[in-house]
């Protein structure tokens, strides 16, 4: 890599950088630091989005997106790199395009693909730092693994509807001292279900902005050296009541990658170490167009959907509210005589909720919908407008 | 009274409540009390061997429980307790 001291800046960019230039702290060298660096943004969704826009705008030489997904209709709420004419895109592809119109004086990278146990040392390893915008808890913790085997900074932040979370991981200050990553903080992942997402438990939209800008700040302090960047400290954000607190994080004797005896040297399987590839035991389905029949020739059954009340609010299909956390004290009301279709969203909740029953209660009359309310809805529709 | 701040994906198990006054000798039996109050709680504190999760950061004041006293750390009147939970953003499974 270029020492940050030969870059140099047309006049174009002179004037575009001006307001970080005249500030005492910054300087042209800062700015020298943000165009020689690389920063690799892992996802391009709700956090992303305002750390890409940021990242561009500040200038920073050269910046890497991975994200595998296709904008729809339902990121537009919240990921504001993206506009409706960007649905059905490749999310890099569109945020490349955003970024470049915005600073052409910059170079954007793109990888349309999974960040995996078998690429990411290989994304992650041409770059200064990285930022950990992406959604689940198995990326979580191979982003933090990658970053500590390879010695890069992990600027960290993640959402939950109204709560924002902020840390950086894996610094190494001026003195040459390490702070603490992912695995200090958080030893282990939760067991699957146990932790709502945000699919299931929503997100304020402006949240990511706030938090996502945080993060942007930090991966710029990191690159420049400027002020104190968030190591050892783990900052949270609550936009209900604003509260905002920061604590204190050290690492860990114990950590399996960076303590005192590392058991983790290379990556592992990380939907394995999240307990995310328990083969769960199938359920009997039934199909919409099966569900409709037995409405249309009167068979006995009985529906209920174990949705969320504002859910069942905004959208049901006449079925009884029997939200899932609240199947087991509520068995009684399942009936043992007939059939019952039980239902959710998509038809993953309603197969847990019919597991828990049946293992727990011995269930076995109990069908889940396949597709959830979504197919439903999505096949009335077209019978509608056929 | 010690202040127990309950974050957002455990409030609906606590009718919303977001900070609960709690008269309690040491966090654990902070956490024990809330779970006797607020029983759904209960395998959110606790894995199955009565021990505090894991994924589960408590903090008293700025620090951390861990490089204090763990469970045994004493409360105090006016002790902030917060109850800080492993959160991963959007996806509802695996990597995507």
């Amino acid at each position: 890599m270029p020492s940050h001291q030969d870059i140099q800046f047309s006049k174009v960019e002179l004037a575009r950088y001006n307001r970080h230039i005249i500030i005492p702290e910054f300087g042209l060298e800062a700015q020298q630091k943000l165009k020689a660096a690389k920063v690799l943004v892992i996802g391009s969704g709700g956090l992303g989005s305002p750390v890409l826009l940021y990242l561009a705008a500040a200038g920073v030489g050269t910046i890497g997106i991975v994200d595998f997904d296709r904008v729809d209709d339902s990121n537009l709420q919240r990921q504001i790199l993206f506009g409706v004419e960007s649905v059905g895109q490749p999310k890099v592809e569109a945020a490349r395009r955003r970024l470049e119109a915005l600073n052409p004086h910059i170079e954007i990278k793109v990888y349309d693909t999974l960040i995996n146990s078998q690429n990411a040392l290989d994304l992650i390893r041409d770059y200064d730092a990285v930022a950990d915008g992406t959604d689940n808890f198995p990326t979580r913790y191979l982003v933090n693994d990658a970053c500590v085997l390879l010695g890069k900074p992990n600027v960290y932040a993640s959402i939950f509807q109204f709560e924002g979370q902020v840390s950086v991981f894996n610094y190494r200050n001026a003195d040459g001292e390490l702070g603490p990553n992912y695995r200090d903080l958080y030893p282990t992942p939760p067991p699957p279900g146990l932790v709502p997402s945000c699919a299931e438990g929503g997100v304020l939209g402006v949240l990511p902005g706030i938090i996502g800008s945080m993060q942007a700040s930090e991966v710029i302090k990191v690159i420049t050296g400027v002020g104190e960047p968030l190591s050892g400290r783990f900052f949270i954000f609550d936009a209900l009541n604003f509260e905002t607190r920061t604590f204190k994080i050290k690492r860990r004797d114990d950590n399996p990658l960076n303590g005192n005896n590392p058991t983790i040297k290379q990556l592992i399987d990380y939907e394995m170490f999240c307990g995310m590839k328990v083969v769960e035991r199938p359920v009997k389905e039934i199909t919409v167009q099966e569900l409709i029949q037995w409405q249309t020739l009167g068979e006995k059954f009985q529906l209920i959907d174990v949705r969320e009340p504002h859910e069942y609010e905004a959208a049901n299909i006449g079925a009884e509210l029997i939200p899932l956390a609240t199947v087991v004290d509520n068995a009684g009301r399942f009936a043992k005589d007939v059939k019952v279709v039980v239902h959710c969203r998509s038809g993953v909740r309603s197969a847990k909720a019919i597991r828990e029953l049946e293992d727990k209660l011995g269930f076995d009359n109990l069908y889940n919908l396949k597709g959830g309310i979504l197919a439903y809805l999505e096949f009335e529709n077209k019978q509608i407008t056929i | 009274m010690a202040t127990v701040i309950i974050p957002t994906p455990l409030r609906k198990f606590t009718n919303n409540t977001a900070k609960l006054d709690i008269a309690a000798g040491t966090v654990e039996e902070a956490l024990l009390d809330l779970s006797a109050n607020y029983p759904d709680l209960k395998k959110h504190l606790f894995d199955e061997g009565g021990h505090i999760r894991t994924f589960l950061n408590i903090f008293i004041g700025e620090d951390d429980i861990r490089d204090l006293q763990a469970g045994k750390t004493p409360l105090h009147d006016n002790t902030v307790v917060s109850i800080v939970p492993a959160i991963a953003g959007g996806s509802t499974d695996g990597y995507h």
